[in-house]
């Protein structure tokens, strides 16, 4: 398969990369390619200018510092799963890259791309929800943050305009008592999420103080399950209080559910609160203290 | 509308010009001629078209030549720099590891990426690393075989 012919650009900086956007409207950006090489060579779209931004180093790294720790949006999948910085403050991100695709896939596709691309199926859109994530948007205007929850507005559609760029993703740091988790359902075929539940525990003096869970796979943008959070508040997070609480999880889902062959809407929402309950223990038993 | 591309293949670096939509694969396999890389299902899903690139396994049909201008670039035919045969592809003949040997290329070099990031991996994460490579003949049990089988002339 071919993709449609288009012109090529590559940027060195944010600064040309945003030129190259506003002189070229319509032109599609390309960081690993592991969503666009797909869609051009299926002839999903046809841009006529492609702009590679891909080896700009200002959107490349992980540190951590002020209580944030800040990602690079072309930080591949394969250094999200390795990063030491990751794994300590945002485990449920760590564990929701390890677990995209494969290695080559993980070896090529960006944090930013994948949420850029905002595939309902995806993995880390719900992660990030779930841990608070900022997202950095810059274009010729100015640059501006948008928080994930906002950010994802439905399939395959976000709140990035066609001149921005997503620069860099910022996350609260590891805090006392706070652990996370992500548990996933993969498609056998594909890898990619069927269901995929994200869950950021805080307990204080043995008490759940804050809880925040957020499914996809299953529903168009990443879905909170605000009656899971608020039946585990106050609570003793035990196996017994996440089992019910986790319960909850179908109510919060709607009626605007995915399915395909393999797991129909009602399958899913029967048995996504299987993931919730897996995601919450793991995170829970990471709350030290 | 072409771009000039310097890609160094199998320790070869290799300048050409090349249609931005020119796929890293076709421009191994069509412009170069060398066709050890395979082609399986062309949708990102089958691994037959692993290689490596700056030495970690990327899939090639979904990767564009220009993304590769740069590289270093290595395919089954410059695994063994000596014109011998690598430790992997002694196992795999080894250990039963290929019937028609139409996947081998990749799910080799999808072996090498896992060696790379874990020198001593259990059968579970060997299964686990070929996740994106498909065989249609062997029921993997002897590739899993080969790599293990690798894994132990290497520490031995
Ligand atoms: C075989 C296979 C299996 C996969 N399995 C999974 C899975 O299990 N889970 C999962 O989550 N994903 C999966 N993916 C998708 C993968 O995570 C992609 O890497 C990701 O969705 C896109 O990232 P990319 O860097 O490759 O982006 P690209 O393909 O380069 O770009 C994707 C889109 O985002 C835009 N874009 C990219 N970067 C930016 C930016 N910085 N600012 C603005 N726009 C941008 C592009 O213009 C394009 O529209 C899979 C992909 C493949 C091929
Ligand atoms: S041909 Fe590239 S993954 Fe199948
Ligand atoms: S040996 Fe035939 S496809 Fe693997």
């Amino acid at each position: 398969m071919f993709a449609p012919e288009f012109s090529y650009h590559r940027a060195s900086s944010i600064a040309e990369a945003g030129r190259l956007l506003a002189e070229h409207p319509g032109a599609k950006v390309l960081a690993g390619g592991h969503s666009l090489i797909p869609i051009l060579k299926l002839r999903l779209a046809a841009p006529a200018v492609v702009i590679d931004i891909g080896r700009i180093p200002e959107m490349k790294g992980i540190a951590a510092g002020n209580g944030t720790v800040t990602i690079g949006a072309l930080t591949t999948h394969a250094e999200l799963a390795s990063s030491e910085i990751v794994r300590a403050n945002a485990r449920a991100l760590a564990e929701a890259a390890a677990q995209i695709g494969d290695p080559a896939v993980r070896n090529r596709g960006t944090i930013g791309g994948n949420v850029a691309h905002a595939d309902p199926a995806s993995d880390l859109p719900q992660a990030l929800v779930a841990l608070g994530a900022t997202f950095r948007l810059t274009s010729p205007e100015g640059a501006r943050s948008v928080a994930a929850e906002d950010f994802f507005e439905g399939l395959m559609t976000t709140s990035l305009r066609e001149d921005e760029l997503l620069t860099s993703i910022e996350l609260p740091a590891a805090g006392p008592g706070r652990g996370s988790a992500y548990a996933k359902l993969a498609h056998p075929a594909s890898r990619y999420a069927v269901i995929g539940a994200a869950a950021s525990v805080t307990v204080a003096g043995g008490k759940c103080t804050a809880a925040s869970v957020v499914l996809g796979g299953l529903t168009s943008r990443p879905t909170r399950a605000p009656s899971v959070e608020a039946s585990l508040v106050g609570q003793t997070p035990s196996e017994a209080v996440i089992a019910a609480a986790a319960k909850n999880a179908a109510g919060d889902l709607g009626d605007d559910l995915m399915g395909d062959i393999y797991a129909s809407e009602e399958y899913r929402k029967a048995v996504a609160h299987v993931w919730v309950r897996r995601a919450l223990a793991a995170a829970a038993a990471r709350c030290a203290g | 509308m072409t771009i000039p591309v310097s890609i160094a293949i199998n320790g070869r670096r290799y300048d050409r010009e090349v249609e931005p939509r020119l796929l890293l694969v076709h421009f191994i396999r069509d412009t170069l001629g060398l066709t050890g890389t395979k082609v399986g299902c062309d949708t990102s899903q089958c691994g037959a078209c692993t290689v490596l690139l700056d030495g970690a396994a990327v899939k090639s049909c979904t990767c564009l030549a220009v993304q590769a201008d740069g590289a270093e670039i290595t395919t089954i035919e410059g695994l063994a720099d000596d014109g011998g045969l690598h430790p992997l592809q002694e196992s795999f003949w080894n250990k039963h590891g290929l019937q028609c040997g139409f996947c081998t290329p990749g799910m080799i070099l999808a072996a090498h990426e896992i060696l790379r990031t874990n020198p001593d991996p259990s059968d579970e994460e060997i299964r686990h690393g070929l996740e994106g490579n498909f065989c249609r003949c062997t029921g993997y049990q002897n590739i899993v075989r080969a790599v293990r089988d690798a894994v132990q002339e290497e520490t031995s």
